[in-house]
């Protein structure tokens, strides 16, 4: 019987000698690479490497991570100081590209493919062989089973019965004569191995495109207040990380406007009141040389169009602020994305006036969607919707020092050499406006007006009195739906492989010397099978039933 | 009284009904410890009451083989295996038949409680941590009823209704939250396939895990009778050897892991269309990973020279404590993307 090509050290394949490596004598240089492989590709070591991927994975969903949680890290660095550094030094904020993680899971799917390549090999060799000789003694298989073929029944015709049972139940069958002995071996669940390999080489697929389709995509973030338009340009993202490969000229410059934010917040439910049910961004996108089509991106529904695909995945109010010199003249006006810093949307953002006024002014500012104040006198927002909205400015006049040409973010503003003129502590309060309001900056420098961005809504409704933002994630992934093939064919793989058994069965007419014929059925599991007995009796059942005369007596000598 | 109301009485009930099954279940363990000493005491003194009681447990065996024999060849096989495979065969005593009944009661009820609570908040019931728990809990006593028509596993009642009253106890008092409506995170089909499959995965898990702690004890107590050793839980002489229950174990497994593999592909496709990347390391990605691997490795175990028996066991024993923090410290304590436990 030939064996599967299996690792040594699978159970279902003859252990070795074991005294092949004693009576060797020396093990060349070549002969240590053998050994070194053959323990690779043993089934022990794959299973060791799983189980220590398993445990190598777990320290990076206790630690952030770098790819999914950079703000984490930074936090980790701030609250660990000196334990954090440590930690880095070992890769553990970057676990699932360090080297250690990626050292087990190569050397795994070396291992693997180890092991795949041979029986591939030996599989394609099975898949054109015919079926074994049948053994000489059935009685030591499984589901033996012995009956006396009724009077007159020929052995040739009975094993002709038998070959087109077993042929009509997908097995494969062989034919053996031995004087009087005639038989049919069959085996059948080929899928078995193949689902196996398929499962096993799909794996190998997954990795593969996942480690080089980083390499081809991208990925891009951008803000668009309403009204706003991206063009897919390389310098019209916020940020842009490109994979290894990607050419940035291979961008298709469409155009996407997005022209309203909607929302939908809970208000009926009490219990759950001011919950989001729904963020959709109506946007237009305008194909290069083609005509406007308008679109919409969800938090579930990305928007596919010129090879990319647009995600959406946060979004906030975005309040228009003007300010003016003591002349009346506009020196400042712009929609500023505020960061939302809680569910119900008090969100925080910052203004810098760099030139037009007599001193670079900056402006903290904290927008309240609808604004309640709490008994200490703090104010909050208590539902994320415009109902009564307030817009609170501290203000700073010096150096905001973006002179240097040090890059500086958007979102944070550095008063060490800036004077406080409007704040909590200082004699002028910070300013409070609401939609279309203007004051006056401390110390003569202009005034501030917040826009409306309604004017000509009712009193009191301020639905459309600010507008919103959203920010977008553009992605490119050639891969993707690759990775997705590879995924089914690991499923696929895996049912065939788990639920398909592979079995041989034999019938065997053995002509008595008084000329009656005695039949003999029994089957050989290739891996966990658990049915083959009640197959292996349903053949003889049903291969009775075939045979012409009358009902068969059990034999005799049946245990 | 509104809907969610009449769910939570239903599940009340439920989780009561379920705490007499799990008595009956004990007291039948109680008792197969007593028919093997009664057995035992046959065996040894050989009198004549002795055999009698012998005849009839012997009698009571045979009789549930007969009545167990119902579906196809095939089946009616692993059944009478399973009860003529004990070292001390042991038929239906009537607290394991209340014990089942009482389980089919309280699950009718459970089930009440969460259509109704489906139907309270006009969606699936699976979107917070009480639902995933009532949910999940329903789908381990719909898996181990199911089962039990095609192998009688009623020995494992003690395991299925203490586990599920525990995480109902768990999820009734710590994690229940109001009816609310889902975010717009979650407004996906996805929510619909990826959740449930999850949450089937892990009842048959559930099962293969108390399979292979079983499998653990009978192997020890045949490895004790193999030294002529003194046993201790005399009721495990009543249950499947250790290799039937093995092979069960496996079979109850290898479903939950063709399950699990599908969760984990679901899971990547609605993240790609949610998170804008198929796969991302977040905490929970990571841990169905690494459940998912210990799975493959307890299959790869099974085919390994020297892994079979108990070590697989033991990793089967694992990969479900692994599932379980996944569901419980995961979802409660872990920050990532999956933070919708409602708490």
């Amino acid at each position: 019987m030939a064996t599967l090509s299996r690792p040594s050290d699978h159970y279902d394949s003859r252990p070795a000698g074991s005294g092949d490596a004693v009576t060797q004598p020396r093990l060349g240089s070549a002969g240590w690479l053998r050994w070194f492989w053959r323990q690779l590709t043993s089934m022990r070591t794959a299973l060791f490497l799983l189980l220590l991927l398993a445990i190598a994975a777990v320290p990076g969903s206790l630690v952030p991570q770098r790819s999914s949680d950079p703000n984490g890290v930074t936090q980790y660095f701030a609250n660990n100081p000196d334990l954090a550094p440590a930690l880095d030094s070992i890769q553990a904020f970057d676990v699932y590209s360090s080297a250690w993680f990626s050292a087990i899971y190569l050397l795994l799917f070396v291992s693997l493919i180890g092991c795949v390549i041979p029986r591939t090999k030996h599989h394609l060799q099975a898949l054109r062989a015919k079926p074994p000789k049948t053994p000489a003694r059935l009685a030591r298989l499984s589901g033996f089973t012995a009956r006396d073929a009724p009077a007159g029944t020929d052995a040739q015709a009975a094993i002709e019965s038998a070959s087109g049972l077993l042929k009509a139940g997908g097995y494969r069958v062989a034919r053996f004569d031995n004087g009087p002995e005639v038989s049919v071996s069959a085996e059948r669940g080929y899928l078995r191995e193949t689902g196996n390999l398929v499962f096993h080489s799909a794996l190998v697929g997954i990795l593969i495109t996942v480690g080089f389709g980083s390499g081809f995509g991208f990925s891009g973030q951008r803000v668009l207040v309403e009204g706003q338009t991206f063009v897919n340009t390389l310098l019209a993202y916020d940020s842009f990380n490109p994979g290894r490969f990607f050419d940035d000229a291979s961008l298709d410059p469409y155009k996407l406007k997005l022209d309203d934010f909607d929302v939908a917040y809970e208000t009926k439910n009490l219990k759950a009141f001011g919950q989001a049910l729904d963020f959709t961004a109506d946007v237009t996108v305008t194909p290069r040389g083609e005509a406007a089509k308008p679109g919409a991106v969800k938090v579930n529904g990305p928007l596919r169009t010129g090879g990319t695909d647009v995600y959406l995945l946060g979004n906030g109010y975005a309040p228009t602020i003007t300010v003016k010199d003591p002349d009346g003249t506009v020196v400042f006006t712009d929609s500023i994305p505020f960061l939302p810093q809680d569910a119900n949307l008090t969100s925080l953002g910052v203004v810098k006036v760099p030139d037009g006024l007599k001193k670079q002014v900056g402006m903290i500012g904290f927008f309240y969607p609808t604004q309640a104040e709490a008994q200490s006198g703090a104010y909050f927002s208590s539902f994320p919707d415009l109902e009564y909205p307030l817009l609170t400015l501290n203000v700073y006049a010096g150096d905001l020092g973006l002179d240097e040409g040090v890059p500086t973010s958007v979102y944070s503003l550095d008063t060490d050499k800036m004077d406080a003129l409007a704040t909590r502590t200082t004699t002028v309060k910070p300013l409070e406006l609401k939609p279309g309001e203007t004051q006056q900056l401390p110390g003569g420098l202009g005034s501030v007006t917040f826009e409306d961005a309604n004017p000509g809504a009712k009193k009191g409704d301020f639905s459309g009195s600010v507008l919103r933002f959203a920010s977008f994630d553009i992605h490119h992934d050639p891969t993707q739906g690759w990775v997705l093939l590879f995924a089914v064919l690991v499923l696929l793989g895996l049912l065939t492989s788990l639920f398909i058994p592979r079995r041989r069965v034999w019938v065997k007419a053995i002509e008595q010397g008084d000329g009656s014929v005695r039949l003999e059925y029994a089957g050989l599991a290739r891996g966990d099978d658990p049915a083959l007995e009640a197959a292996v009796a349903d053949l003889a059942d049903r291969h009775g039933a075939q045979l012409p005369a009358a009902p068969l007596a059990p034999a005799p000598d049946q245990t | 009284m509104n809907l969610n109301e009449l769910s939570i009485l239903s599940l009340y009930s439920a989780m009561g009904v379920y705490a007499f099954a799990f008595i009956a279940f004990a007291i039948d363990l109680a008792r197969r410890s007593s028919a093997v000493d009664a057995a035992v005491d046959a065996a040894q003194a050989g009198t004549r009451a002795g055999a009698e009681a012998g005849a009839r447990l012997a009698a009571e065996a045979t009789g549930s083989a007969a009545a167990g024999s119902g579906g196809t060849t095939t089946l009616t096989r692993i059944s009478t295996r399973i009860a003529n495979d004990a070292a001390t065969p042991y038929g239906r005593s009537a607290s394991l038949r209340v014990g089942v009944s009482l389980t089919v009661l309280a699950w009718a009820l459970h089930l009440a409680a969460d259509v109704l609570r489906g139907l309270a908040a006009g969606r699936v019931p699976w979107a917070n941590m009480y639902e995933f728990a009532m949910t999940g809990t329903l789908l381990i006593v719909t898996v181990f009823l199911i089962v039990l028509t095609r192998a009688d596993l009623r020995f494992l009642g003690t395991f299925v209704t203490g586990l599920v009253l525990i995480l109902l106890g768990i999820a009734a008092l710590r994690f229940y939250v109001e009816v609310a409506p889902l975010p717009p995170a979650l407004q996906s089909v996805w929510l619909v396939i990826h959740v449930f499959v999850a949450s089937l995965g892990t009842g048959f898990f559930a099962l293969g895990f108390a399979l292979s702690a079983v499998q653990l004890l009978q192997f020890r107590r045949e490895s004790l009778v193999a030294e002529a050793r003194a046993t201790r839980l005399r009721f495990v002489a009543t249950l499947p050897s250790s290799a039937t229950l093995e092979n069960l174990a496996y079979r109850v497994n290898i479903i939950g892991f063709i399950l699990w593999t599908f969760t984990l592909m679901a899971g990547s496709i609605w993240a790609e269309k949610a998170w804008g990347r198929y796969w991302g390391w977040d905490t929970k990605e990571v841990w169905t990973f690494i459940i998912w691997t210990i799975y493959a490795g307890y299959i790869h175990a099974r085919a390994t020279r020297g892994w079979r028996g108990s070590r697989s066991a033991w990793l089967a024993i694992i990969g479900f404590s692994a599932v379980m923090f996944n569901f419980g410290i995961v979802n409660v304590f872990f920050k990532g993307l999956h933070a919708y436990s409602g708490l």
